[in-house]
Protein backbone atom coordinates (compact mmCIF):
# COMPACT_ATOMS: atom_id res chain seq x y z
CA UNK A 1 0.00 0.00 0.00
CA UNK A 2 2.68 3.01 -0.95
CA UNK A 3 1.29 6.24 -0.28
CA UNK A 4 0.49 9.62 -1.37
CA UNK A 5 3.53 10.39 0.41
CA UNK A 6 5.71 8.90 -2.18
CA UNK A 7 3.64 10.84 -4.72
CA UNK A 8 5.98 13.87 -3.66
CA UNK A 9 8.83 12.83 -6.45
CA UNK A 10 6.31 12.50 -9.15
CA UNK A 11 3.56 14.82 -8.57
CA UNK A 12 4.16 15.75 -12.30
CA UNK A 13 2.81 12.38 -13.51
CA UNK A 14 -0.26 12.88 -12.40
CA UNK A 15 -1.06 15.75 -14.52
CA UNK A 16 1.66 14.60 -17.47
CA UNK A 17 1.99 17.99 -19.31
CA UNK A 18 4.53 16.12 -21.58
CA UNK A 19 2.15 13.02 -23.31
CA UNK A 20 -0.80 13.44 -24.68
CA UNK A 21 -3.77 11.89 -22.93
CA UNK A 22 -4.81 9.57 -25.83
CA UNK A 23 -1.14 8.31 -25.56
CA UNK A 24 -1.47 7.36 -21.80
CA UNK A 25 -4.66 6.27 -21.74
CA UNK A 26 -3.78 3.59 -24.48
CA UNK A 27 -0.91 2.49 -22.29
CA UNK A 28 -3.32 2.31 -18.84
CA UNK A 29 -6.03 0.13 -21.45
CA UNK A 30 -3.58 -2.18 -22.32
CA UNK A 31 -1.92 -2.41 -18.90
CA UNK A 32 -4.84 -3.29 -17.63
CA UNK A 33 -5.22 -5.54 -20.40
CA UNK A 34 -2.65 -7.69 -19.34
CA UNK A 35 -3.92 -7.74 -16.35
CA UNK A 36 -1.14 -5.69 -15.08
CA UNK A 37 -1.37 -3.60 -11.52
CA UNK A 38 -1.66 0.02 -11.62
CA UNK A 39 0.40 1.69 -8.88
CA UNK A 40 0.10 5.30 -7.27
CA UNK A 41 2.34 7.04 -9.07
CA UNK A 42 1.49 5.71 -12.51
CA UNK A 43 -1.02 7.69 -14.73
CA UNK A 44 -4.55 6.96 -14.64
CA UNK A 45 -7.52 8.40 -15.63
CA UNK A 46 -9.46 10.56 -13.58
CA UNK A 47 -12.67 9.02 -13.40
CA UNK A 48 -10.76 5.70 -12.80
CA UNK A 49 -9.53 7.41 -9.89
CA UNK A 50 -12.33 8.79 -8.79
CA UNK A 51 -14.42 5.51 -8.40
CA UNK A 52 -11.88 3.95 -6.95
CA UNK A 53 -11.70 6.86 -4.34
CA UNK A 54 -15.00 6.46 -3.94
CA UNK A 55 -15.25 2.55 -3.70
CA UNK A 56 -12.35 2.49 -1.50
CA UNK A 57 -13.88 4.73 1.05
CA UNK A 58 -16.90 3.44 1.25
CA UNK A 59 -15.69 0.08 1.86
CA UNK A 60 -13.51 1.98 4.60
CA UNK A 61 -16.15 3.74 5.91
CA UNK A 62 -18.30 0.32 6.35
CA UNK A 63 -15.40 -1.55 7.68
CA UNK A 64 -15.87 1.67 10.95
CA UNK A 65 -19.26 1.92 10.80
CA UNK A 66 -19.35 -2.27 11.07
CA UNK A 67 -17.56 -2.42 14.18
CA UNK A 68 -20.80 -0.71 15.84
CA UNK A 69 -23.65 -2.83 15.82
CA UNK A 70 -21.32 -6.53 17.12
CA UNK A 71 -19.48 -3.60 20.11
CA UNK A 72 -22.75 -3.36 21.49
CA UNK A 73 -22.95 -7.24 22.29
CA UNK A 74 -19.11 -6.93 23.89
CA UNK A 75 -20.16 -6.50 27.08
CA UNK A 76 -22.69 -8.96 27.17
CA UNK A 77 -21.12 -11.72 25.37
CA UNK A 78 -22.96 -15.13 26.99
CA UNK A 79 -18.71 -16.53 27.65
CA UNK A 80 -15.45 -15.28 27.95
CA UNK A 81 -14.63 -17.19 25.08
CA UNK A 82 -17.28 -15.92 22.94
CA UNK A 83 -16.42 -12.49 24.04
CA UNK A 84 -12.58 -13.03 23.78
CA UNK A 85 -13.75 -13.87 19.71
CA UNK A 86 -16.17 -11.01 19.50
CA UNK A 87 -13.16 -8.40 20.35
CA UNK A 88 -10.67 -9.91 18.14
CA UNK A 89 -12.98 -9.37 15.52
CA UNK A 90 -14.23 -6.11 15.93
CA UNK A 91 -10.67 -5.23 16.37
CA UNK A 92 -10.10 -6.71 12.76
CA UNK A 93 -12.71 -4.84 11.32
CA UNK A 94 -10.62 -1.75 12.41
CA UNK A 95 -7.88 -2.76 11.42
CA UNK A 96 -9.49 -3.57 7.66
CA UNK A 97 -10.53 0.23 7.56
CA UNK A 98 -7.04 1.62 8.49
CA UNK A 99 -5.59 -0.65 5.96
CA UNK A 100 -8.52 0.31 3.27
CA UNK A 101 -8.08 3.99 4.19
CA UNK A 102 -4.14 4.02 3.47
CA UNK A 103 -5.26 2.77 -0.05
CA UNK A 104 -7.64 5.54 -0.69
CA UNK A 105 -4.63 7.98 0.58
CA UNK A 106 -2.53 6.59 -2.34
CA UNK A 107 -5.28 8.30 -4.92
CA UNK A 108 -4.59 11.66 -3.47
CA UNK A 109 -7.00 11.87 -1.15
CA UNK A 110 -6.26 13.21 3.00
CA UNK A 111 -7.59 10.80 6.02
CA UNK A 112 -8.70 14.27 7.27
CA UNK A 113 -11.37 14.41 4.27
CA UNK A 114 -12.32 10.89 4.13
CA UNK A 115 -13.08 11.12 7.88
CA UNK A 116 -14.91 14.64 7.60
CA UNK A 117 -17.23 13.07 5.15
CA UNK A 118 -18.30 10.10 6.79
CA UNK A 119 -18.75 12.38 9.87
CA UNK A 120 -20.64 14.75 7.74
CA UNK A 121 -22.97 11.87 6.53
CA UNK A 122 -22.15 13.00 2.67
CA UNK A 123 -20.45 9.56 2.42
CA UNK A 124 -22.09 6.53 1.88
CA UNK A 125 -21.50 2.95 3.65
CA UNK A 126 -22.48 -1.06 3.74
CA UNK A 127 -26.53 0.05 4.10
CA UNK A 128 -26.34 -3.35 6.16
CA UNK A 129 -25.08 -1.78 9.38
CA UNK A 130 -27.50 0.22 9.59
CA UNK A 131 -29.87 -2.49 11.36
CA UNK A 132 -29.63 -3.23 14.96
CA UNK A 133 -28.55 -6.12 16.83
CA UNK A 134 -31.43 -6.96 19.04
CA UNK A 135 -30.36 -10.27 20.58
CA UNK A 136 -27.11 -12.76 20.97
CA UNK A 137 -28.16 -14.82 17.87
CA UNK A 138 -27.77 -11.40 15.25
CA UNK A 139 -24.14 -11.51 16.58
CA UNK A 140 -24.04 -15.03 15.09
CA UNK A 141 -26.16 -14.08 12.14
CA UNK A 142 -23.80 -11.44 11.28
CA UNK A 143 -20.81 -13.11 11.11
CA UNK A 144 -22.38 -15.98 9.02
CA UNK A 145 -24.39 -13.81 6.57
CA UNK A 146 -22.82 -10.54 6.72
CA UNK A 147 -19.42 -11.50 7.05
CA UNK A 148 -19.88 -14.36 4.20
CA UNK A 149 -21.77 -11.73 2.00
CA UNK A 150 -18.68 -9.90 2.27
CA UNK A 151 -15.94 -12.23 1.62
CA UNK A 152 -17.96 -13.02 -1.39
CA UNK A 153 -17.83 -9.69 -2.44
CA UNK A 154 -13.94 -9.21 -1.53
CA UNK A 155 -12.71 -12.36 -3.28
CA UNK A 156 -12.55 -11.01 -6.66
CA UNK A 157 -11.07 -7.62 -5.75
CA UNK A 158 -7.96 -9.51 -4.63
CA UNK A 159 -7.54 -9.53 -8.43
CA UNK A 160 -8.49 -5.16 -9.05
CA UNK A 161 -6.37 -3.75 -11.31
CA UNK A 162 -5.32 -1.15 -8.36
CA UNK A 163 -2.51 -2.75 -6.32
CA UNK A 164 -2.86 -0.91 -3.13
CA UNK A 165 -6.46 -2.03 -2.99
CA UNK A 166 -5.87 -5.47 -4.17
CA UNK A 167 -3.34 -5.91 -1.63
CA UNK A 168 -5.09 -4.65 0.94
CA UNK A 169 -8.31 -7.36 -0.20
CA UNK A 170 -5.74 -9.92 0.33
CA UNK A 171 -5.18 -9.04 3.79
CA UNK A 172 -8.47 -8.68 4.59
CA UNK A 173 -9.68 -11.92 3.38
CA UNK A 174 -6.73 -13.92 5.06
CA UNK A 175 -8.33 -12.30 7.99
CA UNK A 176 -11.64 -12.48 7.35
CA UNK A 177 -12.65 -16.27 7.27
CA UNK A 178 -12.29 -16.85 11.10
CA UNK A 179 -14.99 -13.86 11.09
CA UNK A 180 -17.96 -16.57 8.80
CA UNK A 181 -16.47 -19.67 10.56
CA UNK A 182 -17.46 -18.15 14.23
CA UNK A 183 -20.79 -16.60 13.17
CA UNK A 184 -21.94 -20.13 12.37
CA UNK A 185 -20.77 -21.58 15.07
CA UNK A 186 -22.71 -19.36 17.21
CA UNK A 187 -25.94 -20.34 15.22
CA UNK A 188 -24.98 -24.05 15.22
CA UNK A 189 -24.82 -23.54 18.95
CA UNK A 190 -28.12 -21.65 19.29
CA UNK A 191 -29.94 -24.35 16.72
CA UNK A 192 -29.05 -27.20 18.60
CA UNK A 193 -30.28 -25.32 21.67
CA UNK A 194 -33.40 -25.09 23.94
CA UNK A 195 -36.48 -24.14 21.99
CA UNK A 196 -36.06 -20.72 22.88
CA UNK A 197 -32.55 -20.68 21.65
CA UNK A 198 -33.32 -22.05 18.12
CA UNK A 199 -36.51 -19.56 17.87
CA UNK A 200 -33.26 -17.11 18.62
CA UNK A 201 -31.34 -18.18 16.04
CA UNK A 202 -34.46 -18.13 13.43
CA UNK A 203 -35.60 -14.95 14.46
CA UNK A 204 -31.87 -13.47 13.75
CA UNK A 205 -32.70 -15.48 10.57
CA UNK A 206 -35.39 -13.98 9.91
CA UNK A 207 -33.81 -9.89 10.30
CA UNK A 208 -30.80 -10.64 8.62
CA UNK A 209 -31.88 -12.55 5.52
CA UNK A 210 -32.76 -9.76 2.68
CA UNK A 211 -30.69 -7.06 4.47
CA UNK A 212 -27.76 -9.82 3.56
CA UNK A 213 -28.98 -10.47 -0.02
CA UNK A 214 -28.81 -6.86 -0.86
CA UNK A 215 -25.70 -5.97 0.43
CA UNK A 216 -24.40 -7.17 -2.92
CA UNK A 217 -26.20 -3.85 -4.69
CA UNK A 218 -28.86 -2.91 -7.03
CA UNK A 219 -29.79 -5.54 -9.74
CA UNK A 220 -27.72 -5.41 -12.44
CA UNK A 221 -30.23 -3.89 -14.68
CA UNK A 222 -30.34 -0.85 -11.84
CA UNK A 223 -26.33 -0.45 -11.69
CA UNK A 224 -24.98 1.47 -14.38
CA UNK A 225 -21.19 1.75 -13.16
CA UNK A 226 -20.81 -1.55 -13.16
CA UNK A 227 -19.94 -2.43 -17.28
CA UNK A 228 -17.26 0.44 -16.88
CA UNK A 229 -15.71 -0.89 -13.39
CA UNK A 230 -15.40 -4.33 -14.81
CA UNK A 231 -13.53 -3.01 -17.79
CA UNK A 232 -11.27 -1.89 -15.21
CA UNK A 233 -10.99 -4.87 -13.82
CA UNK A 234 -12.26 -3.10 -9.97
CA UNK A 235 -14.84 -5.37 -10.58
CA UNK A 236 -14.87 -9.22 -11.93
CA UNK A 237 -18.28 -10.13 -11.19
CA UNK A 238 -21.81 -8.43 -11.64
CA UNK A 239 -23.98 -7.46 -8.83
CA UNK A 240 -26.33 -10.52 -8.87
CA UNK A 241 -23.71 -13.14 -10.25
CA UNK A 242 -22.30 -12.23 -6.42
CA UNK A 243 -25.55 -12.37 -5.30
CA UNK A 244 -26.87 -15.96 -7.16
CA UNK A 245 -23.60 -17.29 -6.08
CA UNK A 246 -24.37 -16.33 -2.08
CA UNK A 247 -28.15 -17.27 -2.02
CA UNK A 248 -26.72 -20.75 -3.81
CA UNK A 249 -24.00 -21.36 -0.88
CA UNK A 250 -25.88 -20.21 2.14
CA UNK A 251 -29.45 -22.21 1.73
CA UNK A 252 -27.95 -25.51 2.17
CA UNK A 253 -26.13 -24.05 4.96
CA UNK A 254 -29.49 -22.74 6.35
CA UNK A 255 -30.94 -26.17 6.05
CA UNK A 256 -27.84 -27.99 7.74
CA UNK A 257 -28.73 -25.79 10.60
CA UNK A 258 -32.22 -26.60 10.13
CA UNK A 259 -33.66 -22.96 10.53
CA UNK A 260 -35.79 -22.06 7.74
CA UNK A 261 -34.67 -19.04 4.91
CA UNK A 262 -37.40 -16.29 5.44
CA UNK A 263 -38.68 -16.61 1.69
CA UNK A 264 -41.42 -18.33 0.66
CA UNK A 265 -41.08 -18.55 -3.30
CA UNK A 266 -37.11 -20.23 -2.85
CA UNK A 267 -36.63 -22.92 -5.33
CA UNK A 268 -33.93 -25.14 -6.51
CA UNK A 269 -34.13 -25.03 -9.96
CA UNK A 270 -33.19 -27.98 -11.52
CA UNK A 271 -32.71 -27.00 -14.68
CA UNK A 272 -30.22 -24.05 -13.72
CA UNK A 273 -28.59 -25.77 -11.07
CA UNK A 274 -29.48 -22.35 -9.27
CA UNK A 275 -31.58 -21.32 -6.27
CA UNK A 276 -34.37 -19.12 -7.58
CA UNK A 277 -35.35 -16.61 -4.52
CA UNK A 278 -38.52 -14.10 -4.63
CA UNK A 279 -38.84 -10.98 -5.31
CA UNK A 280 -36.67 -8.43 -3.42
CA UNK A 281 -38.23 -5.37 -1.72
CA UNK A 282 -35.57 -2.73 -3.38
CA UNK A 283 -37.53 0.00 -1.55
CA UNK A 284 -36.23 -1.21 1.72
CA UNK A 285 -32.65 -0.88 0.31
CA UNK A 286 -33.22 2.93 -1.01
CA UNK A 287 -34.42 4.00 1.95
CA UNK A 288 -31.64 3.03 3.96
CA UNK A 289 -29.09 3.81 1.66
CA UNK A 290 -31.01 7.33 1.76
CA UNK A 291 -30.18 7.60 5.99
CA UNK A 292 -33.95 6.54 6.55
CA UNK A 293 -33.12 2.84 8.00
CA UNK A 294 -33.74 1.87 11.29
CA UNK A 295 -30.38 3.11 12.50
CA UNK A 296 -28.38 5.05 10.50
CA UNK A 297 -28.92 8.39 12.73
CA UNK A 298 -27.72 6.24 16.09
CA UNK A 299 -24.82 4.92 13.80
CA UNK A 300 -23.62 8.75 12.57
CA UNK A 301 -24.12 9.80 15.86
CA UNK A 302 -21.95 7.24 17.64
CA UNK A 303 -19.02 8.04 15.21
CA UNK A 304 -19.13 11.64 15.54
CA UNK A 305 -19.34 11.44 19.56
CA UNK A 306 -16.36 8.74 19.08
CA UNK A 307 -14.66 11.52 16.85
CA UNK A 308 -15.22 14.56 19.31
CA UNK A 309 -14.34 12.46 22.63
CA UNK A 310 -10.96 10.94 21.27
CA UNK A 311 -9.97 14.82 19.87
CA UNK A 312 -7.81 15.10 23.85
CA UNK A 313 -5.75 11.73 22.96
CA UNK A 314 -4.95 13.13 19.38
CA UNK A 315 -4.22 16.61 20.92
CA UNK A 316 -2.14 15.20 23.81
CA UNK A 317 -0.54 12.99 21.73
CA UNK A 318 0.65 15.24 19.12
CA UNK A 319 1.43 18.05 21.86
CA UNK A 320 3.43 15.53 23.17
CA UNK A 321 5.93 14.81 20.08
CA UNK A 322 5.90 18.16 19.25
CA UNK A 323 7.62 18.24 23.09
CA UNK A 324 9.65 15.76 22.44
CA UNK A 325 11.33 16.96 19.06
CA UNK A 326 11.58 20.49 20.62
CA UNK A 327 13.65 18.34 23.82
CA UNK A 328 15.76 17.00 20.56
CA UNK A 329 16.66 19.94 19.07
CA UNK A 330 17.67 21.55 22.18
CA UNK A 331 19.83 18.88 23.08
CA UNK A 332 21.68 18.76 19.90
CA UNK A 333 22.25 22.65 20.06
CA UNK A 334 23.66 22.38 23.31
CA UNK A 335 26.28 19.40 22.35
CA UNK B 1 -8.53 8.57 13.52
CA UNK B 2 -5.92 11.23 13.03
CA UNK B 3 -4.78 15.08 13.29
CA UNK B 4 -3.82 16.84 10.13
CA UNK B 5 -0.05 16.86 11.15
CA UNK B 6 0.35 13.54 12.31
CA UNK B 7 2.65 12.52 9.15
CA UNK B 8 2.95 9.26 7.07
CA UNK B 9 4.97 6.39 7.87
CA UNK B 10 5.62 2.93 5.83
CA UNK B 11 5.84 -0.21 7.58
CA UNK B 12 8.15 -3.01 7.11
CA UNK B 13 7.74 -5.74 8.54
CA UNK B 14 10.15 -8.91 8.72
CA UNK B 15 7.98 -12.03 9.33
CA UNK B 16 10.51 -14.73 10.40
CA UNK B 17 14.01 -14.77 11.64
CA UNK B 18 16.50 -14.64 8.75
CA UNK B 19 14.08 -13.17 6.47
CA UNK B 20 14.27 -9.94 4.85
CA UNK B 21 11.92 -6.75 6.04
CA UNK B 22 9.02 -6.71 3.49
CA UNK B 23 6.63 -3.29 2.84
CA UNK B 24 3.08 -4.11 4.00
CA UNK B 25 1.68 -0.67 4.04
CA UNK B 26 1.50 2.54 5.92
CA UNK B 27 -0.09 4.90 8.62
CA UNK B 28 -0.35 7.99 10.69
CA UNK B 29 1.38 8.82 13.64
CA UNK B 30 2.82 11.64 15.54
CA UNK B 31 6.53 10.43 15.96
CA UNK B 32 8.46 6.77 15.18
CA UNK B 33 7.66 5.28 18.33
CA UNK B 34 3.98 5.44 18.06
CA UNK B 35 4.44 4.43 14.38
CA UNK B 36 5.71 1.14 15.95
CA UNK B 37 3.23 0.32 18.18
CA UNK B 38 0.53 1.21 15.96
CA UNK B 39 1.91 -0.87 13.35
CA UNK B 40 2.22 -3.69 15.77
CA UNK B 41 -1.47 -3.42 16.51
CA UNK B 42 -2.65 -3.02 12.68
CA UNK B 43 -0.33 -5.76 10.74
CA UNK B 44 0.80 -7.89 13.13
CA UNK B 45 -2.37 -9.11 14.96
CA UNK B 46 -1.59 -12.85 14.29
CA UNK B 47 2.21 -12.96 14.69
CA UNK B 48 2.72 -12.19 11.65
CA UNK B 49 6.43 -10.79 11.99
CA UNK B 50 9.56 -10.53 14.26
CA UNK B 51 10.58 -7.27 13.66
CA UNK B 52 9.17 -4.08 12.66
CA UNK B 53 10.34 -0.86 10.69
CA UNK B 54 9.19 2.19 9.88
CA UNK B 55 10.14 4.93 7.61
CA UNK B 56 8.57 7.98 7.41
CA UNK B 57 7.01 8.26 3.76
CA UNK B 58 8.44 11.35 2.61
CA UNK B 59 12.02 10.75 3.19
CA UNK B 60 11.42 7.68 0.64
CA UNK B 61 12.70 8.54 -2.58
CA UNK B 62 10.96 6.43 -5.62
CA UNK B 63 11.52 5.79 -9.00
CA UNK B 64 9.51 7.24 -11.60
CA UNK B 65 6.92 5.03 -13.05
CA UNK B 66 6.80 6.72 -16.43
CA UNK B 67 10.84 6.82 -16.61
CA UNK B 68 11.19 2.81 -15.45
CA UNK B 69 11.74 1.41 -19.46
CA UNK B 70 14.88 3.94 -19.52
CA UNK B 71 15.87 3.91 -16.37
CA UNK B 72 16.28 -0.13 -16.21
CA UNK B 73 17.01 -0.08 -19.88
CA UNK B 74 21.26 -0.64 -19.03
CA UNK B 75 20.48 -4.19 -17.34
CA UNK B 76 18.24 -5.30 -20.47
CA UNK B 77 20.88 -6.35 -22.97
CA UNK B 78 23.14 -7.83 -20.35
CA UNK B 79 22.04 -11.64 -20.95
CA UNK B 80 25.89 -12.68 -19.98
CA UNK B 81 24.99 -11.66 -16.42
CA UNK B 82 23.15 -14.89 -16.16
CA UNK B 83 24.87 -18.28 -15.75
CA UNK B 84 22.48 -19.66 -18.49
CA UNK B 85 24.01 -17.77 -20.79
CA UNK B 86 27.17 -20.20 -21.28
CA UNK B 87 26.88 -23.08 -23.22
CA UNK B 88 28.94 -25.98 -20.92
CA UNK B 89 28.93 -29.77 -22.20
CA UNK B 90 26.42 -32.05 -20.05
CA UNK B 91 29.59 -34.18 -18.77
CA UNK B 92 31.29 -31.22 -17.39
CA UNK B 93 30.05 -31.62 -13.57
CA UNK B 94 29.98 -29.63 -10.37
CA UNK B 95 29.60 -26.21 -12.38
Amino acid sequence: MYTQGLDSLGKDCLQAPSQDAAALTARFDAKVERDEKIEPKEWMPDAYRRTLVRQISQHAHSEIVGMLPEGNWITRAPTLRRKAVLIAKVQDEGGHGMYLYSAAETLGVSREELVAQLLAGTAKYSSIFNYPTLTWADIGAIGWLVDGAAIMNQIPICRCSYGPYARAMVRICREESFHQRQGFEIMMTLARGTPAQRAMAQDALNRWWWPSVMMFGPSDAESPHTAQSMRWKIKRFTNDELRQHFIDVTVPQADFLKLTVPDPELRWDEESQHYRCGAIDWSEFHRVVKGHGPCNRERLAARRRAHEEGAWVREAASAYAAKERARATASKESA
Amino acid sequence: MTSPDWPLFEVFIRSRSGLEHKHVGSLHAVDARMALEHARDVYTRRLEGVSIWVARSSDIAASDPLDADAFFEPARDKVYRHPTFYAIPEEVKNL
